[in-house]
């Protein structure tokens, strides 16, 4: 079943056009990356399905229904969860009350603060530290745990890696890995495409706002890959 | 002795201005909304209790009960409908829409209860002394206004700290766009804090208007108090503000004993001393600024 469906997808800052009738659509339990060089508009994307940023009510579908142009906080309550990117973790909450807030909806599901705790076992040990006090691979830790407190449908992950040692990034796509397998929907935003393109079942390459190339990552080669990252 | 008395009459008066301050710190916390009309609020809160208190006939601590509520809604109807188109675009649009709306609101109880001085009678209590011994002696009101402002302040703190709505307002304080990707209705929690602070202030006026004589333009005078007590505490802290309140009113009652015409400017002097040497006040929460 195609949960997610973008149509025509256009965005703006002001006067700016930053994405230009982006279609996509996503089926149930997969995993998709967006990837694409600075300024692509993969973030851009994310905030208009997060109803982050203003557009047309057709261009997005969650299982059949339009839900384009409603409020973040009214997109949360139908599962959609947007992990910002840099984070954003609230610097006057501690670590155990950033995931309480992500579950501020009070939607059904599987996660609770323990079972956060039990994927990051970092973050229980630090429990009632300020938020903010954590190293920058905890903070995406527990950016992703207060996502996955809300219990969404799909979850959006926006620059998982940004600034992240490698060894850091690896455990945090092994989370990924056994968030998916809870059959949460994923999409994730990255410019490290080695990562992602091995967990993904499905990539989009974004170009100035639109997209340039889409597949089975398998399928694409890394000359097609490079081309629609640049350019040709 | 006498200064010791002065100094515990300044300490129960303390209480009042905590709770005069208590709401328009809050706001300021969470959506960092000045907002201008909050002590013409209590007064308005005041006049509706002189109704309450006619229509009923009943105790005007009694009527609280009714005035706490009105104000409260005319609190969330106000941010919903007016002052959340304001936020977001710094801090100057809050400053002059409320500053307009205190004219109104001064006008508006000019228009209806002339500007005749009105007081509340709460039927003897606002006479009535504890004494301490040693000579010393407090008014069993203004005590009771502290016991009130504490209990308040406790109240306010448990619900800031621990309930899920306080998790919400100090994450939207901290970022309002991310506590929106939390699910969090930030302009309906915006009308609840401004709910909560006129709730507040309604207090605040009602124990005003029974301690002393009340007319339509007494609400600036105490948004200027209120603001003092505040800045001495530092903002973003409850107990500052209450630790502010009673400095303020322990420097005015002191200085009214110096001489009584020294009373209100003593507190002023002492609330410029404060800003002078520590700027973000007394019991500033420490805060990354980013």
């Amino acid at each position: 079943m195609t949960l997610l469906g973008v149509q025509n997808l256009s965005a703006f800052y002001g006067d700016f056009q930053a994405l230009f009738d982006v279609s996509l659509g996503v089926t149930e339990g997969q995993t998709v990356a967006v990837i694409g060089a600075n300024g692509a508009g993969k973030t851009t994307f994310l905030r208009a399905v997060a109803g982050a940023l203003p557009v047309a009510r057709g261009a997005v579908t969650l299982a059949g229904r339009a839900v384009g142009g409603e409020p973040a906080h009214a997109l949360v309550e139908q599962g959609i969860v947007l992990v910002p990117e840099g984070r954003k973790i609230f610097a006057s909450l501690s670590v155990e009350e950033n995931l309480q807030v992500g579950a501020y909806r009070k939607r059904r599901g599987p996660w609770t603060v323990e079972r956060v705790y039990r994927l990051f076992p970092a973050l229980a040990a630090r429990r009632h530290q300020p938020g903010t006090n954590l190293s920058g691979g905890e903070q995406q830790m527990l950016a992703i745990g207060r996502g996955l407190m809300a219990n969404p449908r799909l979850l959006l992950v926006d620059e998982i890696s940004l600034g992240l040692a490698p060894v850091v990034v690896k455990a945090l796509y092994d989370v990924l890995a056994s968030v998916k397998h809870e059959g949460t929907t994923l999409i994730v935003v990255e410019q490290d495409v080695s990562q992602v393109l091995a967990v993904a079942e499905h990539v989009y390459c974004f170009r100035k706002g639109a997209v340039a190339l889409e597949g089975e990552p398998a399928r694409l080669t890394r000359e097609q890959i490079s081309a629609a990252y640049f350019g040709a | 002795m006498v200064w010791v008395d002065a100094a515990v009459q300044g300490v129960l008066l303390g209480g009042l201005y905590a709770l005069f301050a208590t709401g328009l710190s809050l706001i300021f916390g969470v959506m960092r909304l000045v907002n201008l009309a909050h002590g013409d609020f209590s007064i308005l809160a005041a006049f509706v209790a002189v109704v309450t208190v006619q229509t009923l006939d009943v105790n005007p601590l009694t009527a609280l009960v009714v005035v706490v509520p009105i104000m409260g809604t005319v609190g969330y109807g106000l941010q919903r409908l007016a002052l959340n188109r304001l936020l977001g675009r710094g801090i100057l649009p809050a400053v002059l829409v409320t500053f307009g709306l205190s004219i109104v609101i001064q006008n508006g109880l000019l228009e209806i209860f002339s500007a005749d001085s009105r007081r509340l009678n709460p039927g003897g209590i606002e006479t009535a002394s504890v004494p301490l011994g040693g000579g010393l002696a407090v008014g069993a009101f203004p005590l009771l206004t502290f016991a009130l402002a504490v209990v308040l302040l406790i109240a306010l703190q448990l619900v800031i700290g621990r309930s899920p709505i306080g998790r919400a307002f100090r994450a939207a304080s901290d970022d309002g766009a991310t506590a929106a990707l939390m699910g969090i209705d930030t302009g309906r929690l915006y009308g609840l804090a401004m709910a909560l602070s006129l709730a507040i202030v309604a207090v605040a006026g009602v124990v005003l208007g029974i301690r002393t004589t009340f007319t339509f333009s007494s609400g600036p005078d105490r948004l200027l108090f209120a603001f003092e007590a505040v800045i001495i505490g530092g903002l973003g802290s409850l107990w500052g503000t209450l630790a502010g309140g009673v400095i303020l009113g322990v420097a005015q009652t002191v200085g009214a004993r110096l001489s009584p015409g020294w009373g209100v400017l003593t507190g002023h002097l002492v609330f410029l001393a404060v800003l002078l040497l520590r700027p973000s006040g007394l019991f500033a929460r420490s805060r990354r600024v980013d």
